[in-house]
């Protein structure tokens, strides 16, 4: 069973506070992403990949098209899918790494970063271990663990961010330039931490600006501005 | 004047009817809170104005009345309310628990057990016992509809948090016949084992509230408390002063500026009876 | 996934003679989902609320909840004691104002203990062992127990109310503006708390507020209403990130990014 497969997929944006304006971002689009491959969306900026995967994971609607997903043994068309349904694939089968942390107040890095695996039922003293042991390979200082993110540094949010995401065992993962605000040694973790992914069967589909990270992690890349209901800008 | 110029027990004929079909409803439906419509009474409301309509309501010319306050049948009120009914119906009165058929009480029961056939007439001031929560009528007459009684622990629950143990002492609330809660108008709470399973017949009447309620005879009256801080009454560690009686309710009385005291029976028909003679009254009772 | 929803909502209308209070409203609650309820004032949602929860009788449509026992029950046919026992036992309700849910004259404990007394605990050492724990857990000293909510601050008020009502641990919490009228780090304090009970326990919530910063930490899903109706329906994030309604996106871009 193939993990996501996008087909026919269209979006409009309607802005009605400026008159209905109707902004088409794609229309057609259709893609297929098998376990243990890392899928690239390729094209240029602003063409709409981050929307892409905004639709992937459900924060944006569709207008047309299937986003079937494996997901409990069976396929869920995600675009159709009921809010409970959504709420429950993500949980178990669908992460997602985006390029802003969306940080709680008061709860702190390390409890970020476990909450997924609380989630999906693992015991919270063994998820915490889990989580200090991605934080740390991610480099980010001891001290900070039990801080809220609130007031760190980009970097150091972006590396909560990519523990959280990566610390699940989603079989699909979405990811939104994770490697954005990092230095080096840290965007080799992060290609690490991928390829681990790859070899442990799990679809990626990313979104990097880097060449150098992306040549290295993407099994494919898909252009996707022949898609574009907009055409190139 | 003796009489004359009134109907007999004062009240006309159909208002003592209607306060009898107030009674018997309240019979029926023991501890239940029956509205009738109060008169206005020949003295101030707070003076037992309740009472009096409901004794009014069923002495008949062979009653014999006793009339006690806080155990005493020589107090104003009792004296005033006894001088009332002598005008008003020319029956029989008395002292001794015992001979009377009726008795009116404000804040005790008397310490001689009651028989079967005779009839107990509190005085009440606040029938409603949920009231010191809930101030809305229209929501405490639900709560009793519904046996929605929680709130009554609330407030004991606040006693024993506050004081360590339950420090409610007057008007203990009660739950008759395992159905309503009842305020037992402000008798000690040393009394309400005596409403328990009563031969008595027991009846409550509240004048400025309009309300009738009552305690059928051989009626089970549970006092409300926790599994682990149960119902107990006051003991005292001394007997009575006058009568040296032990397990009887016993009044504070202060002799003099100085501080000194003694502790007398609250109820003096049972103390006099208990004394050699039953003229001489002590000083400290007038 | 496959079990029934906790409540099913039907054409529910009330009208206040000739206005609408709402209308039209149909959906189904999960157990373990909150639900948010959004809207600006006199958009209906208070009265929404007010109809679920049976607080104000409906004109037409129907509420089915779900029982403990599995038996599911049409709201408006119960009678008025089992309504009560379900209010005090299997739901809660978190008024904004906490004055109109605890009783002011009465200790903090006397509050979180009185539910556990109007099912039956008659066992003073339980029910107060039973507080303190739900003191705990909404973050007030044990030292306050005794202390009348006269005395709390507001936002402790507001914890005190959400213990009172999960003492007995209800499936279903309904909320009205629960963080309205608290100072911005109070209403973060208690939010905070508040996501981790209802994560904690698994209730199932129905949440009205105005403040889409609350509808977005808190629920997974949200019912946009505009002059009694329902005009947009989704997954949270799905409303707040891509509104398709004119008037959800004139909601969404009135609030300033955090």
């Amino acid at each position: 069973m193939i993990p996501l497969s996008v087909r026919d997929i269209a979006k409009t944006f309607v802005m009605h506070l400026r008159g209905g304006l109707r902004l088409p971002v794609f229309s057609g689009l259709s893609f297929e992403v098998d376990r243990g491959e890392c899928l690239v969306l390729g094209g240029p900026s602003g063409v709409g990949k981050s929307s892409i995967l905004k639709m992937l994971y459900g924060n944006y609607g569709v207008d047309a098209g299937e986003i079937l997903v494996a997901h409990r043994g069976g396929l869920i068309d995600l675009a159709r899918a009921l809010p409970r349904e959504v709420i429950d694939i993500r949980r178990l089968s669908l992460g997602y790494v985006s390029q802003f942390l969306r940080a709680i107040p008061r709860v702190s890095a390390v409890d970020i970063v476990a909450d997924p695996l609380i989630g999906s039922g693992i015991d919270r003293d063994e998820a915490t271990a889990r989580a200090e042991a991605a934080l740390a390979r991610l480099n980010l200082p001891r001290d900070l663990w039990t801080l809220p993110p609130a007031t760190f540094s980009g970097g150091e949010q972006q590396r909560v961010n990519i523990a959280r995401g990566f610390i699940s065992d989603h079989p699909i993962l979405l990811l939104d330039e994770p490697t954005a605000s990092l230095d080096a040694a840290n965007r080799a973790v992060v290609v690490d931490m991928i390829e681990e992914k790859k070899a442990a069967g799990v679809a990626l589909i990313g979104i990097f600006h880097d060449e150098d990270v992306r040549d290295r992690v993407a099994s494919r890349v898909v252009d996707v501005s022949r898609y574009s209901a907009r055409g190139v800008r | 004047m003796n009489g004359v110029a009134y109907n007999f027990a004062y009240l006309d004929e159909q208002t003592k009817r209607m306060i009898r079909r107030a009674i018997l409803k309240a019979i029926a439906i023991p501890g239940y809170q029956v509205p009738f419509a109060a008169r206005e009474m020949p003295m101030p409301y707070g003076w037992g104005t309740g009472g009096v309509q409901v004794t009014a309501a069923i002495i008949g010319p062979n009653d014999r009345l006793k009339v006690i306050d806080q155990g005493a049948d020589d107090t104003t009120n009792a004296v005033s309310i006894r001088a009332f009914f002598r005008k008003v119906t020319n029956v029989a009165v008395t002292t001794h628990t015992g001979d009377a058929t009726i008795i009116q009480t404000r804040h005790r029961i008397p310490e001689q057990p009651l028989a079967a056939g005779q009839i107990l007439v509190y005085q009440v001031p606040i029938p409603e016992p949920l009231r010191f929560l809930e101030p809305r009528e229209t929501e405490t007459r639900v709560m009793h509809g519904l046996e929605d009684y929680g709130l009554m622990h609330v407030k004991l629950y606040e006693d024993i948090a506050h004081h360590g143990r339950i420090a409610t002492a007057y008007a203990y609330p009660v739950k008759v016949a395992d159905r309503y809660v009842m305020d037992p108008s402000p008798i000690p709470k040393f009394d309400n084992p005596k409403m328990h399973m009563s031969p008595a017949l027991q009846l409550f009447g509240a004048g400025r509230e309009k309300r009738i309620y009552a305690v059928p005879p051989y009626t089970e009256v549970k006092s409300l408390d926790f599994e682990d801080h149960p119902f107990e009454i006051q003991t005292f560690d001394q007997p009575c002063a006058l009568c040296g009686a032990r397990n009887v309710y016993l009044d504070e009385v202060i002799l003099d500026d100085r501080g000194g005291r003694m502790f007398v029976c609250s109820d003096t028909d049972g103390c006099d009876s208990r004394r050699p003679t039953t003229n001489d009254q002590p000083e400290a009772r007038s | 996934m496959t079990d029934a929803p906790i409540l099913e909502v039907r054409d529910l209308a009330k009208a206040y003679g000739a206005r609408i209070g709402c209308v039209d409203i149909s959906f189904d609650l999960w157990a373990g989902e909150v639900l948010a309820v959004v809207g600006e004032s006199g958009s209906g949602k208070t009265t929404l609320l007010s109809c679920l929860s049976t607080r104000l009788a409906a004109d037409r449509g129907s509420v089915v909840y779900a029982m403990r026992d599995g038996s599911r029950r049409d709201l408006s046919t119960m009678r008025e004691a089992e309504r009560r026992f379900l209010m005090r036992t299997d739901w809660g309700f978190v008024h904004q104002n906490p004055a109109d849910g605890l009783r002011m004259g009465v200790s903090a404990g006397a509050n979180v203990g009185e539910r556990l007394m109007a099912v039956g605990d008659r066992h003073y050492g339980h029910i107060r062992g039973t507080a303190l724990d739900w003191l705990d857990r909404v973050e007030i000293d044990a030292d306050r127990i005794d202390d009348r909510p006269r005395a709390f601050s507001g936002g402790m008020r507001q914890r005190l109310q959400i213990a009172r009502n999960l003492v007995t641990s209800p499936r279903l919490v309904f909320m009205d503006e629960p963080t309205g009228g608290l100072d911005v780090s109070v209403q973060a304090r208690l939010l905070d708390l508040m996501r981790g009970l209802v994560r904690d326990l698994g209730l199932s919530v129905i949440i009205v507020t105005h403040d889409l910063a609350v509808a977005r930490l808190l629920s997974h899903r949200i019912m946009v209403m505009k002059e009694g109706r329902v005009i947009e329906h989704g997954l949270t994030d799905r409303v707040l990130d891509d509104p398709r309604e004119p008037y959800t996106q004139l909601l969404v871009s009135s609030i300033p990014q955090a």
